[in-house]
Order: C-alpha cells, then structure tokens, then sequence
C-alpha cells in the first residue's frame, strides 16, 4: 500500500535563507500524524510545501503515490488533500451554510457549473446539512461567517477543510487560542471527522498531540529529527535536548 | 474585498420558502418595466425610460463584476462598446441581404460580440484580482478605445457608423420607428437579462464568485481556480454588457468611439456604485438615478458633472454601500416598529445638512459664473431666488451657509448616531438583528 | 537620421524622467498605503494650472516653488480627511475614492480656467537655444526641465538611501505589512508620504506646463499612461518605475517622429482591396500608433512577465 505522505529531500529557501533544508517525511494511510517543533522550526512552511501553498526549491513531494510536488493548491486538493489554516480563514461574509456549500461544490462535481441552481442540489444540500450537524454549527447556519465567536470559526475552519471529502487532512493548529473546554470539543470532533482518513497536525498543545497522534515528527530548524511513535518521541533523547529542553527554559 | 461588497442578497438553501420581499421586489420591478411609459406617455419619457433600460442591464452587467466577483473594472465599455458595433454592423448587413432577421434578435449579436471579446481579453486579465485587474483593465480600455480611432473601416472614425433599424424585417407588425416599440424592446431584453443575471448568482458559479470575492486564497484549497471562477465572471458581464450596448446601438441607431470610451466605462462605475453593489437591484436604482441626474442637471447647470463627482465622493466615504444599503439599514428598525425613534433626529438633522448644501451650490455656481464670465457681474437663480453676483453680500451667504451648516450639520448627525443606536438596541432587543 | 535619434533620445530621457517624478511618489504612496492613488496624475495637472496662474501673479521661479507646496498641501488634506476617512472601508473604497477625486479635480480645473490651452509660457530668461545639433536648436528650457528632474531624482536617492523617513519608505518598499508596526506617528507618515508624493507630482507640471499643453484633459491623458509605466515596472518597484518610465518616454518619443507605415516600407496594397480592416492596419503610420504603444507594451509584459520587469510581489 502506498504511503498517503512521501517527502523527499525537499528544500525550500527564500532568497538566502534556507527555511527547510533536506526534509523527509513519510505518513502511511490511515495515520494521525503530529509534526511539532519550536516556533520558528518550519513547521507551516511544511503545511504550505504539501499543501502547495509554496512551490519547494527542490525535492519531491508524493500524495497517495501521485507526484505533487509544483502543482497548484487546488489540483492538490482535487487529488485528495484538503488543509486548514492556523489563522482563521473563511468566507467571512457569507453565511456559515455557505461557507460549508462552498467547500462541498468541486468534490459533489459541480465545478464551474452555470447552469444549475444550487438551492436545489440535493446531495449538496444533504451533504452541507450533514456536516453542520457534525461541526454543531446548524443552529449557527444563517449567520454570516465573521460574525461568529472565534471557537465556532474554528470549527468552522475545520468543517470547510473536511467538507469536500478528502482522504488527506492537515490540520495547523486546531486548538490554538482556545479554553480547556472548547480544546477537549475540538479534539473529540477532528477525533471523529477524521474517523478512517490519515491526519497530519500541527500542533503546540503537547496534551492534544500525544491525546490524538499515532506517530509524532519533530521538526527542528528545517530538519525532521526524530520520528515514531508517542512513546519513542517522549523517550527520544535527541527530542529531549533539542525540543522538550528548550520549553524548560 | 471588503465592506462595500459584503451584503450580496444570500439567501441560504430555503429554495422553496423565498420570502415575501423577494417576490415583491421582482414583481414592482416587472410590473415598472411594463406600465411606466403607459403612464409617462409623453415622447420625452419614453427616451428617458430607454436610456434607463439600457444603463440599467450594463449596471447590472458591471456588477457581476464589481459586486459579486469583487472585480474593480475601469474598462467595461469595451465590452458594451463592441457590442454596439458589432450590433449596427448586424443591423446593415441584415437589411443590405435581407436577411430574416428581426430587430429584437440583434442584441444576441452585441452579446456575443461581449462575450467573445471577454473570451479573448478576460484570460490575460483576470489573472490577478485587486488593483492590478484595475489597472490591466484600465489599459486595456484606453487601448481599444485609441486602436478604434486608427481602424477606421471598422469604427467609422470620429463620426462612427450609422444605420436604420427600421430596414430590419418588422415582427408582428412592429417596424420600431416609433420610439414607445424600442422602449418595450429594451425592457424585454432588461426583465430577460436581470432574469438570467439573477439566476446565475445562484448558480455553484455565481456562489464561487461570491466566495472568491471574499477570500481568494481559501478558494484555492477547496479545490477552485480562482482565476478560472474570475474569467467565467467576467466572460458573462462581457455578455450581458454586449446587449447594453447593442440596445443603445438600436436605441440611437448609431455607434461611435464614445460607446468604448473611458467616460462609458467611468459611468458604468458611478451607476453601480451610487446605486449599491451589495443588493441585485442596487445597480438599477443607480441607473435610475445617474440617468435622471445626466439628463435633468445638465438643464440647470453647467457645470452639472462636477456636482456629479461629489455625489460619488460623498457615497463613497460615507455611505460605501450605496442607497440600496441606506435603505435596506432601515429595514429592522422597520420591522420592529423602532422607526419612528429615528425620525425626530433625522428631520432635525435635514434642515442644517440642505442649508450645508445650498452654501455649497452658491458657492460653486457663483465661482463658475466668475470664472467663466470673466467680469464678476450679473445674477444667478438659485431656486428662483435672485443672487446678484457684484454684492459681496452673495459671497458671505455662501460662505456662511457653508461653514455654519457644516458645523450645525455635524453636531446634528451625531444626534442621529445616537437615535439610531437606541433604536437598533432595541430592535434587536425584539429580535430584528439585519 | 542621426540627428532624429540625438534629438528623440533626449527628448525621451526628458518625458521618461518626467514620467519617474510621478510614478516614484506614486509607488511609494502604494507601496506604504497600499492605496493606488487614481488622482496622482490630476496633482501634476493642479501644479501646471497652479505654477500657470501663479507666474502670471508673481512670476515664475516663485510659482515654482510655491505651486508644489500648495498642491502638496492639498494633498495631505485629501489624505487626512479623505482616504484616512475611507480606509475602514478597504482600498478598493480608497481606490473609488481618488477615482471620483480625479473627476472632481478635472470638473474644478475647467470650471474655473475652462477647456482650452492655457498660454503658459517658458520664463523669458531660459527662452533661448542650448545648442544647436545638426541645424535644430534645443530648447535650453528642456534642458532645464532635465535638470530640475535629475536633481529631485537625486534628491530622493538621498532622502532614501540617509534619511530616517528613507529608510521606512524603504522597509515599507520591501516589507509592506510591517509599515502596521511603525507605531503611533503612522498616520503623520502616511500623511507625509501623501503630501511629498503629491508634491512631486506638481513640480512635474509646473515644468512641464510650458513646454507641453496646459490643459484641462491633460490628467486624463496622462493617468493610464502613469499607470502602465507602474505596471509593466512591477507594482511597488522604484527601479522599476525608473526603467519602466525611461522605456515608456523613450519608445513614445521615438514613436512619433517615425513616419513610416508598412504601405511606405512595401507600397500601397492593390487599390480594387477598397477600404478594409487590412488597409487601415497597412496604412497607419507608426507616428499614429504611438499612443497606443503603451498599452501594447502592458498587455505584451501581462503575457510575458506579469510581474512587471522588477516586481517582486503579488498584490
């Protein structure tokens, strides 16, 4: 079986700077996989390098065993990876049912089509109410997007991000700037939306990464340093040091 | 983009629970299409209500763009223009071969004169959003507009190209001579094309267009080209902007360098933009207006398009919605009956705030007369009163109904914020939120 | 023909330095304010009708310094109580803006001066000969408008390159998102930028004024050629907008004083053609195209490189 994720010695600099130098990273199917590092480690660079946000310097990049690296952001998503953003990132004057419409219409074949209403699609319909009711967000569905509070943007985000179906799912960070109690939500539904599909995350909540994750990467100034299960990361010494230390300070 | 493009009419998936509002709006809006100029018989307003059609589907046209797409167009008379004389050119070829093809047909030949013209032109310049689509089209504007002066076969020159609609087959009778058979022409093609227009705003395009508006980027990763969604946006506005101006083209029965020019183009934005790009019908109250100010300021004033610029600097810093918005902010209060609460504020407010704009017209008219009369003698009429232009008394009037209104007008004004918040709190208190 | 190229050289490097004093204070307004400013080209029209009015009350070299400032002035108005006002309402709003501005400021400039040419006239002390090459004279007032440009373009390489202010506007040129983090005297900055970027632009038409036409339509023609020199220099671009500038002055220049069409390089076509598309296409002349050579040269770069020739950044 193919791995959902291949990078290969991919390289991004910009101008002089080299941001991500040499990183490999392998994320079978079906995995929750957790890349953390320090700020500052290239850890959203990695997200926009997959994702195709940015074009890498140089490398290869592989999703379910079709290249992608260099192509444009969607025809990555219409291979089947679909990513959210650390800063909240929607349609902010549209109403939240449209927001989800929206990020169902490509995956439902409906593409560019001027020739149909889309009031009256009805596995769109159905499919927009049915992850409103996942996201708990229907009570929520004529509000306009910018309109909610930040938790419900936030899943919100995350409800765009799953609505089109994909196999591959990158989360960056969740849970940031969220209560206790609106994490443990978050982290029960990307626990259930994500039910049989791989998940990368990004993620500073140690809690949340080793609560969800089945294999963690550390990523360190550009480079992966370690890479395996919670329990290999928690008793990796090369983490310890470069990682885990530095958050003593 | 940003707030002046945010109130596009969303209406969620309740397909078959249309409220009462939008029924109304479409029937008082058909219903006005048909029996106005049964009304207004007169030769006179049956022109005037042609050119109302006519700005009215370019307006709507320019607002696929502007409104739902996000798109700041410079350049749109092109479009609208090529349509006019691809249309006359239709018109000459059809009655030199006699061919059977009515009037009423010719605008599809503007519109797809639009559309192929958007077809070639669009790819290269919706490539990015934002100012550089401004200034592409803006290039590209002056461009054909300079190129249809060189081509003279084709655009006829300075003078343009002429023909007579009433060599064309006639249809049912209707030769369309008589200006009252152009009118309802013009008014089939604008209830049909704000018909198709409307529709597509609900189409998964017209959506897309909307979410591309709002946030490009995101688009992306839901699978779209934003690139792809803007050229098909801009594609049917070169369309439906194609049969404006092959209904102007039918209406004048001539087409000439002006129908491609900055100024078409530059009106086009004022209409759309006064009237309200966040509702459908915004632009057609705008063309209602920006056609009747065309037409009845230049009777009283000659310097009419200056007072035009600052009714479109004063929308736009202050009411960046247009009147469309203006009216519809009202319509919680409305709903919830807190209206009245607004009133006073708002009567209190107009006395000073038409005394502001007295000063400013005194002011202007006597600085037009002054400079362009040279001598600084003679009276102007101003509402029938007598302002003798030699007294320094008409100076002082200006200045201090000028300044003293504005001040007056300002301290007024936050009487209405106030009154409006009271009233908004509560309304939304009874739970009329927008 | 040596003598046309000598002479349209200059007379190019002339109209493209012109075109830099306008298109540098209208990057850097875009650049800092993200605000593309619709009227930069109505401010060089206020300086010609201003430096106009003012030598014909107090003379030239007067006019000359007075004219900018008071257009200057102006334009920290427009900016502190316009665009300030609007910018809640985003740039296509503050776009809009200066847009409806452009017309009003034409509507003025007619209303009170009318539509025809002003006689604005070179100052009688630099109404003379420079030199004279291969039997034309060239006027010493061009050489004049010449000078005054590269030294304001010097100016301004100084104020960028040693000034504290310079070195903002350069921060701003390269990092656009962090001229937010400038701190509390950030609307004195913007307001600043505004009224020099303004300023520059009237100096251009206080010298500029006698040696083309001082008229009402002169922003109107002007603008979208303003434009296209941003655009193919790439948005944001000093030295873009420098080479953009020198290319659009040089190649209109040339442009003109080339007479030839393809009828005069292969001969008429077969008169029993009649007129036609194809017959106007053969017989225009290359002087007759120059006005839309600009808007070629946007829509080939657009092709090519749309980034413009330096632009480093999408908008």
């Amino acid at each position: 079986m193919t791995n959902a994720i291949e990078v290969r010695a991919v390289e991004k600099k910009f101008g002089n700077v080299h941001i991500i130098r040499d990183l490999n990273l392998t994320i079978g199917q079906g995995e929750r996989h957790a890349i953390i590092g320090p700020n500052g480690a290239g850890k959203s660079t990695t997200f926009n390098l997959i994702s195709g946000h940015i074009t890498p310097t140089s490398g290869e990049i592989d999703l379910n065993g079709q290249r992608i690296s260099g192509l444009r952001p969607f025809e990555i998503n219409r291979r089947g990876l679909s990513r959210s953003f650390q800063v909240t990132n929607v349609f902010a004057k549209m109403t939240v049912w449209e927001n989800i419409r929206c990020a169902v219409l490509w995956a439902t074949g409906h593409r560019y089509a001027f020739w149909k209403n889309v009031d009256s699609l009805p596995e769109v319909r159905q499919r927009t109410a049915e992850i409103l009711e996942d996201i708990h967000l229907t009570h929520r569905r004529d509000v306009p997007a910018g309109l909610l509070t930040y938790a419900e943007q936030r899943e919100l985000e995350i409800g765009i991000t799953i609505a089109g179906g994909a196999s591959v799912i990158m989360l960056d960070e969740p849970t940031a700037g969220m209560s206790n109690t609106e994490t443990d939500r978050a982290v029960a539904l990307i626990r259930r939306l994500t039910e049989g599909r791989t998940l990368v995350i990004v993620e500073h909540d140690m809690s949340v990464v080793f609560g969800l994750a089945d294999r963690i990467s550390v990523l360190v100034y550009g480079n992966i340093i370690a890479s395996g299960t919670p329990e290999e990361i928690r008793g990796n010494p090369k983490v310890k040091e470069a990682y885990l230390g530095e958050e003593d300070h | 983009m940003t707030d002046l493009t945010s109130r596009a009419p969303s209406p969620t998936d309740s397909a078959p629970a249309r409220n009462v509002g939008f029924y109304a709006a479409w029937g008082i809006f058909i219903v006005a299409v048909l029996v106005l100029p049964l009304i207004f018989r007169s030769g006179g307003s049956h022109t005037t209500f042609s050119l109302i059609g006519i700005a009215a589907i370019f307006a709507l046209s320019y607002n696929i763009l502007l409104g739902q797409t996000g798109l700041l167009s410079f350049g749109h008379a092109v479009y609208y223009g090529l349509g006019g004389f691809l249309a006359v050119h239709g018109m000459n070829a059809i009655a030199a071969h006699g061919l059977p093809v009515p009037l009423p047909f010719v605008p599809l030949i503007g519109g797809f004169a639009g559309l192929v013209f958007a077809i070639i032109i669009g790819w290269v310049s919706t490539q990015r959003a934002g100012t550089v689509f401004a200034m592409i089209s803006l290039g590209i504007g002056e461009l054909v507009a300079s190129s249809s002066l060189i081509l003279r076969s084709f655009f006829g020159g300075e003078a343009g190209i002429t023909t007579n609609r009433t060599d064309l087959p006639a249809l049912f009778g209707w030769n369309f001579g008589p200006q009252i058979q152009v009118y309802y022409l013009i008014g089939f093609w604008l209830i049909i094309s704000a018909i198709a227009m409307y529709a597509l705003t609900r189409t998964p395009l017209g959506r897309m267009c909307n979410a591309v508006r709002d946030n490009p980027e995101r688009v992306q990763f839901i699978g779209y080209d934003p690139h792809v969604v803007r050229y098909l946006s801009f594609c049917f506005a070169g369309f439906f902007a194609g049969i404006a101006g092959a209904l102007a083209a039918i209406n004048f029965e001539i087409a000439n360098a002006a129908y491609l020019g900055a100024v078409q183009s530059g009106v086009v934005l004022f209409a759309t933009f006064i009237g309200g790009v966040g509702y459908f019908f915004g632009p057609v109250l705008g063309a209602v207006v920006v056609t009747m100010l065309q037409l009845e300021l230049s009777d009283v004033t000659s310097v009419w398009q200056l007072y035009f610029g600052i009714i479109f600097i004063g929308i736009v810093m202050f009411a960046p919605g247009g009147l469309t918005s203006l009216l519809m902010m009202h319509r919680p209060l409305l709903r919830a009956g807190t209206l009245p609460m607004v009133l006073p504020a708002y009567l209190i407010a107009l006395v000073p705030t038409l005394l502001f704009a007295c000063g400013v017209i005194l002011a202007i008219e006597i600085l037009a007369v002054y400079s362009q009369g040279g001598s600084g003698s003679g009276t102007i009429h101003l509402f029938r009163i007598p302002f003798d232009l030699a007294s320094p008394m008409t100076w002082l009037i200006a200045a201090v109904l000028t300044i003293g209104g504005f001040y007056v007008a300002r301290m007024t004004w936050r009487g209405v914020t106030d009154a409006w918040d009271r009233a908004m709190t509560v309304a939304r208190e009874r739970g009329y939120h927008a | 023909m040596l003598e046309l190229i000598v002479i349209s050289t200059l007379n190019g490097v002339l109209f493209g330095m012109l075109l830099f004093l306008l298109s540098s204070g209208l990057t850097v307004i875009f650049s800092m304010m993200g605000v593309l400013n619709f009227a930069h080209a109505s401010f060089y029209m206020l300086g010609a009708f201003f430096g106009y009015q003012l030598t014909r009350w107090i003379g030239f070299w007067p006019a000359l310094v007075l004219a900018p400032l008071l257009v200057g002035a102006i334009g920290m108005a427009v900016e502190r109580y316009g665009l300030r006002q609007t910018h809640k309402h985003g740039h296509v709003a503050e776009l809009l803006l200066t847009f409806g501005l452009a017309f009003a400021i034409e509507q003025v400039v007619q209303m009170i001066w009318g539509k025809l040419p002003m006689d604005y006239r070179v100052p009688a002390l630099l109404d003379f000969p420079a030199f004279t090459i291969f039997s034309t004279n060239y006027p010493a007032y061009k050489m004049f408008m010449l000078l005054v440009s590269v030294v304001i373009f010097i100016a301004l390489l100084i104020v960028l390159k040693r000034t504290r202010v310079g070195l903002i506007v350069q921060a701003a040129l390269t990092h656009p998102n962090m001229v937010a983090h400038l701190g509390h005297n950030v609307g004195r900055v913007f307001m600043m930028v505004f009224g020099v970027g303004t300023a520059l632009a009237a100096i251009a038409g206080v010298i500029a004024g006698p040696a083309l036409v001082t008229q009402a339509d002169m922003a109107a023609l002007l603008g979208p050629i303003l434009f296209v020199v941003i655009v193919v220099g790439g948005l944001g671009s000093l030295p873009g907008a420098f080479f953009a500038s020198l290319l659009i002055g040089l190649v209109q220049t040339f442009a003109v004083s080339v007479n030839g069409s393809l009828a005069s390089l292969f001969g008429p076509l077969d008169p029993s053609i009649g007129p036609s598309l194809l017959t106007d296409v053969w017989n225009v002349t290359i002087a007759q195209i120059a006005p839309i050579l600009p808007y070629v040269l946007l829509v080939l770069m657009l092709i090519v490189r749309p980034m413009g020739l330096m632009g480093t950044r999408e908008t």
